[in-house]
């Protein structure tokens, strides 16, 4: 107990200085200038959101390929986190948008394909709430994850190259874009900031699910009985 | 060579099955009919207007319709109890995976070779000049739409609400396919007819991809 207490409080700390560096020491944005600093939530958020998906298609993997009823627990709690973040993506987005370019959304490539990406997810968790015997639900949800997650390089592609009249992406983008130094920093740090409240979410909603599987347990032993 | 022999067995039963009555192709037809009128309700199109969204509402009409359709590959074994049989009878479940994914394709292209005329006339788009990539780009779709909806099917057969879940999987899935091969008629459609070959080689990809991806994990569906 006291161990989860103390990896809240880092979390919360690195989460804290995070904003502190975003609202703070993170120079304003030329042109548009203090609602920028919302970048630093979003792109962490996003970065940090994929890294769940991609967790949850190891574990789909795993559970494919060694069948141990972890890994299947491992994938429900990943891919709830990575909603959970491409949730904030999709809702701080707009927000940015709405006053910078003057529209809350376009049918841009990355905001296309992160919808989708959403879109994906949530029919995993629904498939899982829809299939009842528990080995079933755990191999079809792992083999979903892994159709889901091979399939958001395509995604990304076929919109990328037919449906977007966007700019280059800012950061990993063509020449002419790039960070000033000390945005960098903060977003990385931002990213850290983020990577450790997800792992901290993970663990708990893993812990959920393994407690979840134990009561299953002692329910049927108690109906044998 | 087995792979080929059973395959070919099954591909047949599957055929057998549907044309004794006909039961999947004259409800699609007459689905995608159906979406094809209701459309033209919903905006009054002009010529330049029809080629500029008719194939992307014909690419949904398609895919709606196939997620209706591919319904019925595996809920017709789960129902008469013949999914064990069937799994016992091949060594390689793979084969029942291609036998069912060829007879979709063949079905859904059917559909569509009969829809393709009637939406020409409603929405005025001559369609004769491209017939030859038109089918192209249609036989590389319909395989997309076919390889992940029949292993999805294998899925949301065994789930509850089996009739709402499977277009749930399966459209994400498929934003791809409707993204690309809707770009690739709507250029075949243009008053200047062009053929996009990116297009077409990213739904080979596309179909190449899933194929593996069935190829590797099809066994696993298939479990007890």
């Amino acid at each position: 107990m006291t161990k989860q207490v103390l990896s809240a409080a880092v979390v919360l700390l690195l989460v804290a200085a995070a904003a502190y560096g975003a609202l703070v020491v993170a120079p304003t944005e030329r042109t548009m200038g203090t609602i920028q600093r919302i970048f630093y939530l979003h792109v962490s958020s996003a970065w940090t959101g994929l890294t769940a998906f991609f967790v949850c298609f190891v574990a789909n993997l795993l559970y494919v390929f060694r069948r141990k009823p972890k890994w299947d627990w491992l994938g429900v709690s990943a891919a709830e986190v990575g909603l959970a973040f491409t949730t904030v993506v999709l809702v701080t987005g707009p927000i940015w948008a709405h006053p910078v370019w003057g529209i809350w959304w376009t049918w841009d490539a990355r905001l296309t394909s992160t919808f989708v990406l959403w879109l994906l997810y949530v029919s995993y968790l629904l498939l899982r709430s829809l299939v009842e015997e528990p080995d079933r639900r755990a191999m079809f949800s792992a083999l979903f994850g892994i159709f889901a997650f091979i399939d958001v390089p395509l995604v990304f592609g076929s919109i990328r190259w037919w449906r977007t009249q966007h700019p280059q992406p800012v950061v990993m983008g063509g020449t002419g874009s790039g960070l000033a130094p000390t945005m960098w920093y903060v977003l990385l740090f931002s990213w850290l900031a983020m990577l450790s409240l997800m792992s901290l979410l993970l663990l708990a909603r893993y812990h959920v699910e393994a407690m979840r599987e134990e009561l299953d347990i002692v329910r049927r032993e108690v109906e044998v009985v | 060579m087995s792979l080929l022999y059973n395959t070919s067995v099954l591909f047949g039963k599957e055929l057998r099955t549907e044309f004794r009555s006909r039961e999947i192709l004259t409800t699609t037809v007459v689905f995608i009919l159906m979406v094809i009128v209701l459309f033209s309700f919903t905006f009054d199109p002009s010529a330049a207007e029809s080629r500029r969204f008719g194939p992307g509402l014909l690419w949904l009409a398609f895919l709606f319709a196939s997620s209706l359709m591919l319904q019925s590959c595996f809920l017709r074994e789960q129902n008469n109890d013949t999914i064990s049989a069937l799994r016992l009878s091949v060594s390689d479940p793979f084969a029942i995976f291609l036998a069912k994914l060829g007879a979709n394709t063949l079905f859904l292209l059917c559909t569509e070779l009969l829809m393709l005329p009637i939406f020409a006339i409603l929405y005025n788009v001559p369609v004769l000049p491209v017939f030859g990539p038109l089918i192209l780009v249609l036989f590389l779709g319909s395989l997309g739409v076919s390889i992940a909806g029949t292993a999805l099917s294998a899925i949301s057969a065994q789930a509850r609400m089996r009739e709402l879940l499977l277009p749930l999987l399966l459209l994400p899935m498929l934003t791809p396919v409707l993204v690309a091969s809707t770009q690739v008629t709507t250029g075949l459609l243009d008053a200047v007819p062009s053929i996009q070959w990116k297009g077409i080689g990213f739904l080979a990809v596309f179909d190449v991809v899933f194929l593996t991806l069935l190829w590797l994990f099809g066994e696993y569906l298939l479990e007890e």
